[in-house]
């Protein structure tokens, strides 16, 4: 029981990989482009959301109105002053520009915050929870489980169904074919970092109702994601949900087996793939 | 008359930098009559970081192989150190020596699985590998586990009795360190497998077309420089005669940093490095007060040479005057000429 338990609960908490990972892997998968500051921006989005709960007394899970909104304009912003300028030559730009942007992010909020270790309260929805056969699950991962399910089928219809869509697969195809089709690039690379951001956003929520973060946590965030994105296999949106369940298992049965292997666990299972199946375990696109 | 070539490799500058840095190493060589104990320190620590911005800008500026993961090799040699010389006796400097072919032994095996990934990829592969050894060396109880351990006094007094003897002997083997590896990267990029290298660097398909073996050559760069940047660790190591996981792995200090001086100075040249570790110690020493700001700003100023100055403060000072003092090309000279 304990470890059916331990299984249960890693499923859950993949999840929430699965929406650090997503972000990842769109904007990898439309412009080659790796955020080193991702995980930062997960803790940016925490950040934003024990603001807007403190100020407007909101449900943490409501913040999601106004925190999203807000992430995806600061993405837009960023990819069109920052980054758009460093794609294209080679892979050392846009790398040491996030790679820049995550000193300056977690400094900044080192100034604003302190290091003192925060929490999002959420009051009755952090304990609550339903009991099915016998293992009692929280409310709150699988609230975070069913949202990262949302997310992905959210991300599936944009790109297949709706014109922006069209027009990342395009962009991510042959940006210079693209361009010739009268599409502006740096527009539709904006949007998707503008996408991803927003995903950010709910993640950083999901992160700070679940668990203590600071200034400092975000490279973590960032590991886990890209672990997420690389066992599950580049390019594949659904791998990305698979990833973070297989992550987020091998971690609770780490911890089932000494709390000092949790995180171990997790970077040993992504080596063995990446030794057995290094395109991952769902491989679709060529990298 | 019959039109002469040759080729010469030495520039006017290369030729008068060669004779200044012989005064300013005969200088460095003298500190411990000159320098105070604190500012032998300060040189110390330079003269690590100066070997960490060489060999990570040799990886990542010539070879693409763009690392963030280097702290596993520091830390590694941190820790072979602290175990040569607590379990087995070994000789705290001949453990210094013997780290680098224990960073060699790991980086081995551990390439091939870091160079399935492509580009930015790798570049977090690196890093998760640091994090697996961090994470290990955490659980090892003999050496302090989580919260670290000291180097025991028996072992630092086998180095010199008296603590004066010490810090010189450890000041001379940082200098000998540092300079040594810039050394050694000046005589590999102008040796053969240099010039290998300097192609693979302008352009990657072009150098295999001419049958530049790139798999090979980033393999054995890579091992070179993990062994190189152990050493370098377990030297830094000495110095502090303290370590923990946390600081021994610390992604901040043996890898961000790095970054920041090869950048800042300019990327894909020897000269850029020695020109981003003085500007950072520079910056360090005058603006550190600051904390966190000062941390901000040194991100702000990466990002502004990466994005204005790709090729970093060198790069623009040689494009405008043409000095180049580690010069790496050939070049064709008339001998009509003279």
């Amino acid at each position: 029981m304990v470890w059916l338990n331990a299984i249960v609960q890693g499923v859950l908490l993949g999840g929430l990989y699965a929406l650090f990972a997503a972000g990842l892997s769109l904007i990898f998968g439309v412009m080659r482009l790796v955020n080193i500051a991702h995980g930062d921006f997960i803790v940016l989005g925490s950040y934003l959301a024990l603001v807007v709960v403190q100020t407007l007394g909101l449900n943490p899970l409501m913040s999601a109105l106004i925190v999203v909104p807000l992430m995806a304009v600061f993405g837009y912003v960023l990819q069109r002053v920052l980054l758009n300028p460093t794609l294209g030559k080679d892979l050392l730009a846009p790398l040491l520009v996030t790679f820049g942007l995550s000193i300056i992010i977690q400094n900044g909020l080192l100034t604003i915050f302190t290091a003192d270790s925060r929490r999002v309260m959420a009051g009755a929805i952090e304990t609550a929870s339903v009991s099915i056969g016998g293992l009692s699950l929280g409310v709150l991962p699988l609230a975070m489980f069913a949202t990262a399910i949302a997310v992905i089928l959210g991300l599936d219809f944009i790109f297949t169904r709706t014109s922006l869509g069209r027009a990342f697969r395009a962009t991510s195809e042959d940006a210079e074919i693209a361009k010739l089709m009268a599409l502006d690039n740096r527009h539709i690379y904006a949007m998707a970092m503008a996408l991803s951001a927003a995903i950010v956003g709910l993640a950083g929520i999901f992160l700070a109702v679940r668990t203590n973060f600071d200034p400092s946590t975000g490279p973590m965030r960032l590991i886990f994601g890209f672990e997420a994105v690389i066992i599950g296999g580049l390019g594949s949106l659904w791998g990305t949900l698979a990833g973070g369940v297989v992550l987020g298992v091998a971690q609770t049965l780490g911890a089932a087996i000494d709390p000092g292997y949790q995180v171990l666990a997790g970077h040993l299972v992504f080596f063995l793939i990446l030794i057995l199946r290094p395109r991952g375990l769902f491989p679709r696109m060529d990298g | 008359m019959k039109p002469g070539y040759t080729i010469e490799r030495a520039t006017r500058a290369s030729r008068i930098a060669g004779l200044l840095s012989l005064v300013v190493v005969a200088a460095l060589i003298a500190a411990p009559w000159w320098a105070g104990r604190a500012n032998m320190r300060l040189l110390g620590e330079v003269y690590a970081f100066l070997a960490l911005a060489s060999l990570w800008n040799l990886l990542a500026g010539f070879t693409g192989l763009v690392s963030v993961g280097q702290q596993a090799f520091v830390g590694l040699g941190g820790y072979a150190l602290f175990a040569a010389s607590i379990f087995y006796g070994v000789p705290p400097l001949l453990a210094v020596v013997l780290s680098g072919f224990v960073g060699a032994l790991v980086a081995l095996p551990l390439a091939p699985i870091l160079f399935r990934l492509q580009g930015a990829y790798f570049a977090i592969g690196t890093w998760v590998a640091a994090e697996v050894f961090r994470l290990t060396f955490a659980q090892v109880s003999a050496l302090g586990g989580g919260s670290g351990t000291s180097l025991p006094a028996r072992i630092v007094t086998d180095i010199a009795s008296t603590r004066d003897a010490r810090e010189m002997i450890v000041y001379w083997s940082a200098l000998a360190l540092g300079l040594g590896t810039v050394a050694v990267i000046y005589v590999v990029l102008r040796s053969r497998a240099g010039l290998a290298l300097t192609a693979i660097r302008d352009s990657e398909i072009a150098s295999e077309s001419l049958g530049v073996n790139i798999a090979r050559t980033k393999l054995v760069l890579y091992v070179v420089t993990a062994a190189l940047t152990t050493m370098t660790g377990a030297l830094i190591f000495l110095q502090k005669l303290r370590i923990s996981p946390d600081a021994a792995f610390s992604v901040n200090d043996w890898t961000a940093y790095v970054i920041f001086m090869v950048v800042i100075g300019g990327i894909g040249t020897i000269e850029g490095p020695i020109v981003g570790t003085l500007i950072f110690f520079l910056l360090r020493e005058t603006l550190s007060d600051l904390g966190t700001i000062y941390l901000m700003l040194l991100g702000a100023v990466a990002i502004l040479v990466m994005l204005k100055a790709p090729k970093g403060l060198w790069g623009l000072f040689s494009a405008a005057t043409g000095v180049t003092l580690f010069p790496l090309r050939r070049r064709v000279v008339s001998t009509d000429a003279r």
